[in-house]
């Protein structure tokens, strides 16, 4: 390995941390009015980079771009198209909205925001300790912002202490980044583990392949000086380096809907709402998973104490998904699996490999999950509610609730479009008919999968239960694809009279 | 047991008429990649045998590439494709097609050079065949009907457990099991359900596999001692061709992937149509030949019920020579979306798809045939869209069922097939429910 240190300070902050403590934040989504004064604007912001500090700040502020964002810029569009496909065509393209789900009510087109006719040229994360957003807020806007942008959105959170809407214990299971890269990622992996190469989740590093992602190089010149160098290309500046994709949804979830609708299963005994409601997510509130954790080591999920206890299990010892249904939620978006089933080695690998190793009906049918992980930056919007609030009748000022999810990824089509895709929204997913997940999922037939609103529970020696009449309990109102740059890659997009 | 085949129709197509055939496979879908399937045409709803089938032109867009090998393009026509997998003969089918739909297969054929319009059509269809130099058959014997009865009889069942939950909810296994089949009794004599028997193998069937199941092995070891030296001498030419043949991964015109994404994803499954040119020289050729006949013979007698190796979501897929073993056309059709597919051939199948693919011109760079190339994710995801097909028209008789799913109603059909399960039995099958 030729592998580089990572340069925290050339690095957008978000990528190595949540700014869990800076508890207030809000997302402004803008397009340009004035080019020049947008670049103007974007070179005196203090981006946050990902240095490590004794003390957190007491604020920080991110950027990330769409592809219409870096052309009102004034990006050269040859630049812009050496992007990946996805980021270039944008997360609003039809037939990615099949891929998606973003049909029927969560069509594009019935977005509050991010429609085709109107995406949003960049987003602006601001994080701040409690009490200081509106200030640091409006001390950047009143240096030149209101010149330079238009059309703002501001998109606020809200702090439901590491709770989402549902009531869960969210954000437990992320994968763990080879920042110094000592892993060999082109070694066959037998363990589900949950270190991940850097360049799944930074453009110019390598990835699980051992390869670079898609991003723009640049010939050395007056251009493009000052933008680091190609790891893999020595002579050509890479545009990409240190910057990575961020995909950002606005999900409403309807949280009195969920609540009620597992009351009204159970005969409204909340103890067995809440079990129902563990059954569809694969955790209990509290965020312990329904199997047992520590059978066995899960490399990388040792690295943050509070967390080993619910992310040291896997599900092999639960194939046929008796203690966790294998269409929960939490199955769904990490099978926690490997590059084979069974660990197999040597010349077992071998036979493995021909197709001739485990061969039950559910034996290697989900893709090796090293290759499709994402980091969640997401944050909530909306009041806490406690599921015994569903019993009361709901107050006339009920108000929306939902997450605004934000990922990171380095390859959007093979990392968080696979996983909505092929997991998620499958109605195929494993052995599985007629089902998504049960508490994400649309209720739409994706690619003529019918979707029946069915959630099937496996029982030990007995026949299986099922919940069927699902209703939708998560919309997406609004989304986009964005590329947050690495601090130089931002210094050369805000660059005057170099085109 | 009813074996499948497949027939392949290609014909050059007369440039003058390309727009006119355009038209008329257009006028055979009900929008781009939702087909007809009761088409003026070909009406493939009422070929009770079919199970795909797609019409299409072969139209090669990557002709110039072989410019980086320093040879001229060979400026290879354009050809009408008409296809298919079936159950029983291939022949059969190309008549019983002829006879339904003679008008609609006169106007496509119409659309070929020098189609005479008073010729027979199954001699003409014949003459224009193309046998595959590979097929796969995700599930030998399986015929369509099979398919839609144990699709039926999941649904019944399904539908049973749900009707009568708190019945069967503490029943042991063998119970449930046996609760089943009296369900199942009833509602074949109430006519809701229908099982047919397996039906016996074609005479002489059986005998003409264990001849090409020996025959192979035993024609190869007759001719090992040439093999061999000759392997050998191939083998390292490849080799030192591979460390300096072009690699031709640019990024795909954006306007040709959207015009491929506008009709995928329609289905649970897709189709794939991909061509490629053989790289020049007799290594390749032989190596890809040699390759070809493997996967074939693997292909017919050993990945035989539900996986190609390790993928367990293509259908059909075939590989086919044309222009006299210049080109080579790919053909599947496989659950989920493009992106999980070729996922699973890079990480589930990479060597076999390094050893057949890396002869085509400008695949990306492999290491002793069968290492790195597709490991090089971005240049061969590039590679494979580049070299695909729009499939304007594709039909598959079974929507919304993924090969697992048939797979799942085979097993559960087995199990209502046997006379009684023991507890274990009862219980795996049970948990296929």
């Amino acid at each position: 390995m030729n592998a580089r240190r990572v340069d925290y300070d050339d690095t957008q902050g978000l990528v190595r941390f949540g700014y869990g403590g800076l508890t207030e934040a809000c997302y402004v989504l803008a397009r340009v009015r004035n080019a020049a004064a947008a670049r103007a604007w974007l070179r005196a912001a203090p981006v946050t980079n990902a240095v490590a500090l004794d003390q957190a700040p007491p604020t920080a502020l991110q950027i990330a771009f769409t592809a219409p964002g870096l052309e009102a810029l004034g990006v050269p569009r040859a630049v812009i198209d050496a992007f990946s496909h996805e980021f270039v065509s944008g997360m609003t393209e039809p037939s990615r909205s099949r891929r998606l789900g973003d049909i029927g009510v969560d069509a594009p087109s019935r977005w509050i925001w991010g429609a085709p006719a109107g995406t949003p040229h960049l987003v602006a994360m601001f994080f701040a300790r409690p009490g200081q957003l509106d200030g640091f807020m409006k001390r950047l806007m009143a240096a030149g912002w209101y010149d330079a942008f238009e059309k703002e959105q501001r998109l606020p959170t809200g702090d439901l202490d590491q709770r989402e809407p549902f009531g869960f214990a969210d954000g437990i299971s992320q994968p763990e980044i080879d920042w110094d890269q000592t892993r060999d990622p082109v070694a066959a992996r037998i363990e589900y583990g949950n270190v991940v190469a850097l360049g799944e989740f930074l453009l110019g590093y390598r990835n699980e392949y051992g390869k670079y992602t898609d991003r723009p190089l640049l010939d050395a010149g007056e251009a493009s000086a000052g933008l680091p160098a190609a790891e893999d290309a020595p002579d050509k500046r890479d545009v990409g380096r240190n910057g990575t994709y961020v995909v950002m949804r606005q999900l409403r979830q309807d949280v009195r809907g969920f609540w009620d609708f597992l009351l009204a299963q159970v005969q409204g005994d909340l103890a067995k709402a809440e079990t129902l409601a563990a059954a569809m997510v694969g955790r209990m509130r509290n965020g312990d998973p329904l199997v047992p954790t520590r059978a066995r080591r899960v490399e990388g999920s040792e690295r943050k104490a509070e967390a080993v206890g619910r992310n040291e299990f896997d599900f092999d010892d639960d194939p046929s998904g008796v203690r966790c249904p294998i269409g929960a939620h939490i199955r769904r978006a990490n099978p926690r699996n490997a590059d084979f089933v069974g660990r197999p080695t040597g010349l077992a690998r071998l036979i493995a490999m021909l197709g001739f190793g485990q061969r039950g009906f559910r034996d290697d049918l989900t893709s090796s999950v090293r290759f499709h992980r994402i980091l969640r930056r997401g944050r909530e919007y909306g009041e806490q509610f406690s599921p015994a609030d569903a019993l009361k009748p709901a107050p006339p000022d009920d108000r929306e609730r939902g997450l605004h999810f934000i990922c990171l990824n380095a390859n959007i089509s093979r990392q968080f479009e696979f996983l909505q895709n092929a997991w998620t929204m499958n109605a195929k997913f494993a052995t599985l008919s007629g089902e998504n997940d049960p508490l994400v999922g649309n209720r739409e037939a994706v690619a003529a999968g019918a979707v029946d609103g069915r959630f099937t529970i496996p029982r030990d020696g007995r026949v299986r239960e099922s919940v069927s009449g699902l209703p939708q309990f998560v919309t997406t109102r609004g989304g986009a694809y964005f590329f947050l740059p690495g601090l130089r890659a931002l210094r050369y997009f805000a660059a005057d009279g170099r085109r | 047991m009813t074996p499948q085949s497949s027939f392949m129709v290609a014909a050059p197509i007369d440039p003058r008429r390309d727009a006119d055939l355009r038209r008329l496979l257009a006028s055979m879908n009900h929008s781009p990649g939702r087909v007809d399937v009761n088409n003026a045409l070909i009406p493939f709803r009422e070929f009770d045998a079919l199970h795909f089938a797609r019409v299409f032109v072969i139209d090669d867009t990557t002709q110039d590439d072989i410019r980086a090998h320093g040879l001229p393009p060979r400026n290879h026509p354009s050809y009408l494709a008409f296809l298919g997998d079936v159950d029983g003969d291939g022949d059969d089918f190309l008549r019983e097609v002829a006879a339904r739909a003679p008008a609609g297969l006169r106007e496509l054929f119409s659309c070929c050079a020098g189609f005479d319009p008073d010729a027979d059509l199954v001699p003409w269809m014949k003459r224009h065949s193309t046998p595959p130099a590979a097929n796969y058959v995700n599930w030998r014997g399986r015929t369509v009907r099979r398919v839609r009865e144990d699709a039926a009889l999941y649904d019944a069942l399904e539908r049973y457990i749900d009707d009568n939950a708190s019945a069967l909810a503490d029943l042991p296994p063998r119970e449930v099991h046996a609760r089943a089949k009296a369900f199942v009794a009833a509602e074949r004599s109430a006519g809701r359900l229908t099982l047919t028997p397996e039906p016996p193998t074609p005479p002489g069937r059986s005998f003409a596999n264990l001849l090409h199941l020996l025959g192979i092995p035993l024609l190869l070891l007759v001719a090992s001692p040439a093999l061999i030296v000759v392997g050998a001498i191939v083998l390292l030419r490849v080799r030192s061709l591979e460390k300096r043949d072009p690699e031709l991964c640019q990024r795909v015109d954006q306007a040709h992937s959207d015009a491929l994404a506008l009709i995928e994803d329609r289905d649970v499954t897709n189709q794939f149509s991909a061509l490629g040119a053989v790289k020049p020289g007799l290594a390749r050729l032989w190596t890809l030949s040699f390759v070809l006949l493997v996967i074939d013979y693997m292909a017919r007698h050993v990945y035989v019920r539900g996986r190609l190796a390790r993928v367990r979501t293509i259908h059909f897929a075939r590989w086919v020579w044309l222009d006299n073993r210049r080109r080579v056309i790919f053909l599947s059709n496989y659950d989920a979306s493009l992106e999980g597919y070729m996922d699973d051939f890079i990480n589930k199948a990479g060597f076999g798809l390094n050893i057949a693919f890396s002869n085509g011109i400008g695949y990306p760079r492999t290491n002793w045939l069968a290492l790195d190339g597709c490991r090089d994710e971005r240049k061969f995801k590039e590679y494979l869209r580049r070299h695909q097909l729009p499939t304007q028209v594709w039909y598959k008789a079974y929507p919304g069922l993924t090969a697992v799913d048939l797979e799942r109603n085979a097993l559960i059909r087995k199990g209502v097939d046997a006379a009684s399960l023991d507890e274990s039995e009862a219980r795996t099958w049970m948990s296929l429910l």
